[in-house]
């Protein structure tokens, strides 16, 4: 018994030595950190953007953490940080520079047998605001809105006010999902649901609703007909140095863009 | 050879003793880190304000959770109300009927019961225990209803292992006694054994809320989270586990601190909890 805890403990201290040693080995190299902060919304396409980069330049550590847009455009300001992340626009006496990486579009999405064809931006700030409780007012059948938000901190939910509720509270009455996963999950299973999630993860198993009269769709959105939109913000202040210069020239790049492409956003290059 | 044995005796016995001891020390310390990490919010935006405020907005500078204390209390009674005359039943039958075949059976099957994840538990509810509530009561079917039904099934094995221990720790002369008296089994059951064994069925009550109050995954995906008073069975609710967990991962400065203080008066009823089937645990062994 005790030897059998002698060999395991030799086999742990090995890979630890190991594991130590093979870190000991990537710092010691010329490494160029980037530290980029902000926005949880534009966070983990920035994870996944700097994670092909670092691959394809191992000389790089790219060092991405959340926060909030406030937050990363404060840092930035403070040169903190090299780039801040925001998925909100800038306000006055926020003077940076801005990079629009990619725009992402909420779409407001019911079930798909929901037999509305459309709603107006003050219907929606009306079922978020509780003041619409019932289908029948939107002229379907006589059953409650099963309405469903984001949690507060939630950058989709911070767009959502900023864009369609125009500084009306979403009512305390309105269901809570802490993910776009779980919010679609509800509206594809309760035909009674209204919920809203990115862009990108719309499919089949929900039907996303055309606003005044506009379906959201990639083209719709670069035309600017959608306007429940926003754009993804990379900041810096004053001009970025060669390295940070060349991670931003990545992201623009086409490959760049092929991959926030694929994860459902839309790219700024076109 | 007799000096080395008491060496190594005394070595395991110290060991031991830290090993035990630590445990408490990690109780400790989970103590003070949400103290230390909760109590500034209390002192800036005041006790009443977080305990009894109506407005849960962190973001705006406003923090009651009192709708979420009434509905941590309210899937509480109504797990109770479900898991305890089922607990019950099962326990007084597995000591007072069941054979031992079946009792060979039915324990480790509850021991299971209780080893099964939450997130399980959950899942069965959005997928089974939602679409029944929402098709044949109305409402979305995230509701306390169905966070009760969920949450009574969790607490079972609590509820039976406790009170069955109590029901077995009856004396048999207790029981030969009324037999004597010419009772019959049930009446036995109801009028002695039952009565006999209270202070550990409740004890076994308490602690099945205390795991109810405590439980997070299942309801956060089966309550709707809506941050109002639920008004009805088939109303939407969130409980104070269930706000820390769903807004943690964004939560920065006042807001972060305000779900600490959420732990904290979770904490503060958990503990008050558990004080209370301990007293009654001791009750029943003097």
């Amino acid at each position: 018994m005790v030897k059998k805890i002698g060999i395991f403990l030799i086999i742990f201290s090995v890979i630890f030595v190991c594991s130590c040693a093979n870190k000991e080995k990537k710092h010691s190299g010329k490494k160029h950190t980037i530290t980029i902060a902000g926005s949880t919304s534009v966070m983990p396409f920035t994870e996944k953007l700097a994670e092909f980069f670092m691959i394809q330049n191992p000389k790089f550590i790219i060092d991405v953490q959340g926060g909030g847009s406030t937050a990363g455009i404060q840092a930035c300001l403070n040169n903190t940080v090299d780039l801040g992340m925001s998925s909100r626009k800038l306000k006055e006496g926020e003077r940076l520079n801005e990079i629009i990486i990619c725009y992402d579009g909420i779409s407001i999405v019911v079930h798909p047998d929901n037999p509305i064809n459309g709603l107006t931006l003050e219907q929606v700030r009306a079922i978020f605001s509780a003041k619409i409780k019932n289908w029948k007012e939107l002229g379907w059948k006589d059953r409650r809105i099963d309405a469903i938000t984001r949690e507060e901190g939630s950058g989709t939910r911070g767009s959502f006010e900023d864009l369609v509720m125009h500084g009306e509270e979403i009512d305390d009455s309105i269901m809570v999902q802490d993910s776009n996963g779980s919010v679609k999950e509800i509206v594809a299973t309760d035909p009674y649901a209204i919920g809203y999630i990115s862009l990108g993860l719309v499919d089949k198993r929900v039907k996303a609703m055309p606003i005044d009269g506009v379906i959201p769709t990639v083209s719709s959105i670069k035309t600017g007909a959608y306007k429940i939109m926003r754009p993804f913000l990379l900041l810096s202040n004053g001009d970025p140095d060669d390295h940070v210069r060349e991670f931003i020239e990545f992201i623009l790049s086409k490959q760049g863009q092929e991959i926030l492409r694929k994860e459902g956003l839309i790219g700024s290059y076109e | 050879m007799n000096e080395k044995a008491s060496l190594k005796e005394r070595v395991v016995k110290t060991v031991l003793t830290i090993f035990a001891l630590s445990s408490l020390l990690f109780l400790f310390l989970i103590f003070i880190f949400i103290l230390i990490e909760g109590s500034p919010l209390f002192l800036k935006v005041g006790l009443k304000n977080i305990i009894f405020g109506f407005k849960w907005a962190p973001t705006k500078g406003s923090f009651g959770i009192f709708p979420m204390i009434i509905s941590s209390f309210l899937v509480t009674f109504g797990a109770l109300i479900i898991g305890a005359p089922l607990g019950l039943s099962c326990a007084i039958y597995l000591s007072e009927y069941s054979g031992k075949r079946l009792k060979m059976i039915l324990k480790p099957a509850l021991e299971l019961l209780a080893g099964i994840p939450s997130v399980v538990y959950g899942f069965l509810g959005v997928i089974y225990i939602v679409p029944l509530v929402r098709n044949y009561l109305g409402g979305s079917g995230f509701s306390l209803i169905s966070t009760s039904i969920i949450l009574g099934i969790m607490i079972l094995p609590t509820i039976i292992s406790i009170s069955f221990d109590s029901i077995m720790s009856v004396p048999k002369t207790y029981r030969e006694g009324s037999y004597a008296m010419g009772a019959t089994k049930w009446q036995t059951i109801y009028k002695i054994v039952v009565p006999s064994a209270r202070s550990g069925i409740l004890a076994s009550f308490i602690l099945g809320m205390g795991r109810a109050i405590g439980e997070t995954m299942a309801v956060i995906m089966i309550a709707g989270n809506a941050l109002k008073i639920p008004m009805s069975l088939t109303d939407p609710l969130r409980t104070l586990t269930g706000n820390i967990a769903l807004e943690l991962a964004y939560a920065t400065g006042d807001h972060r601190l305000g779900l600490f203080s959420t732990g904290i008066v979770l904490l503060v009823i958990i503990m008050a909890l558990n004080y209370i089937a301990n007293f009654g645990i001791k009750r029943r062994s003097q």
